[in-house]
């Protein structure tokens, strides 16, 4: 059970009240009519999956319903930070 | 694309929305979504001792505010309405006589005001605001129960996974959150007293959750 700290309610709560919704930091490709199929094939459906540090994108789905990112060690679960959409991670994988 | 936040009062006035009042007339009652359970009934012939008590504050104007905490124009025009800032610290609620209103969110508040006073709170925020915000009467979507009495704590403590310790939940502050298998804004209201926003599709179910999970304390129903 993940102790998770919103940004936005600046307070702990329960996993429960959240969901996670994937990888963090995919940019939507500018002009979606000039991709080839392979990158908007790579944009849409291809995510890491990375052993260690991950950044994630989660949403505070029964609290305040904002979405914030999370940085998170997948082979230990902690929690190493998390921070508002349009920042930038400090922790990231070497 | 044009500042939505500044403009002429012309285009005030172009984005103004069509409100409706939705309380009928005197001539029809309103139900509230707890009306089958017929509290006032269990009131009279229900228990009068017991750990924990409930009531319910029916038909109420709940309305959903939505605007930028950093326009100055729009926080001034909603304490206009309201005769009370916006709390901008998360988790709290201010009061004004029968106005309340609770931080929801960063950008959104939630209002409750007498029920017969929604359509004059709505039709004020009109014509007191302008540029991008939004106002949603949802007063049919929800009901508020009060819960209250010496055991009230130990009773949410078997329904909602927040810590309700006075020292992390003061009396104003406010939650969204999960409420046994659905959710509640719970607010403190005093010591020993609270405050459940839920779901009308929901009251049904938290209604008897209330019953069976108080059973231990002993639940007083009061009108
Ligand atoms: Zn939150």
């Amino acid at each position: 059970m993940f102790h998770i700290y919103c940004p936005h309610c600046a307070e702990y709560r329960e996993e429960e009240e959240f969901h996670a919704a994937g990888q963090a930091h995919i940019a939507r490709p500018l002009d979606p009519e000039a991709c080839s199929d392979k990158e908007w094939g790579e944009y849409m459906f291809f995510r890491k999956n990375p052993r260690g540090i991950h950044h994630e994108l989660w949403v505070h789905a029964a609290g305040c319903r904002k979405f914030f990112n999370m940085t998170r060690d997948t082979q230990s679960y902690e929690i190493k930070e998390v921070y508002k959409i349009g920042e930038k991670p400090s922790v990231v994988a070497e | 694309m044009s500042d939505l936040n500044v403009m002429t009062a012309a285009e005030m006035a172009a984005t103004k929305a069509a409100v409706m009042d939705q309380v009928p007339g005197p001539e029809i009652q309103g139900q509230s979504p707890l009306h089958h359970a017929d509290l006032d009934s269990l009131a009279k012939v229900g228990p009068k001792q017991g750990g924990v008590h409930l009531r319910e504050h029916k038909l109420l104007g709940h309305l959903t505010l939505r605007l930028n905490p950093e326009n100055d124009d729009q926080l001034a025009a909603a304490e206009r309405v309201l005769g009370v800032a916006l709390p901008l610290q998360p988790l709290t609620s201010v009061e004004n006589g029968s106005y309340s209103v609770r931080w929801m969110s960063p950008d959104e508040w939630l209002i409750l005001v007498p029920g017969l006073e929604a359509f004059d709170v709505e039709s004020k925020f009109r014509d007191e605001m302008g540029g991008h915000y939004s106002l949603v009467n949802s007063s049919g979507g929800s009901t508020v129960l009060e819960l209250s009495g010496p055991d009230v704590v130990e009773l949410l403590k078997r329904c909602t996974p927040i810590d309700l310790h006075p020292k992390l939940f003061p009396v104003g502050k406010v939650v969204s959150t999960v409420f046994a298998k659905s959710s509640a804004i719970i607010r403190r209201t005093g010591e020993q007293r609270f405050e459940l926003v839920i779901r009308r599709s929901f009251s049904d179910y938290i209604w008897l959750w209330l019953q069976e999970t108080s059973r231990e304390f002993g639940l007083v129903v009061k009108v």
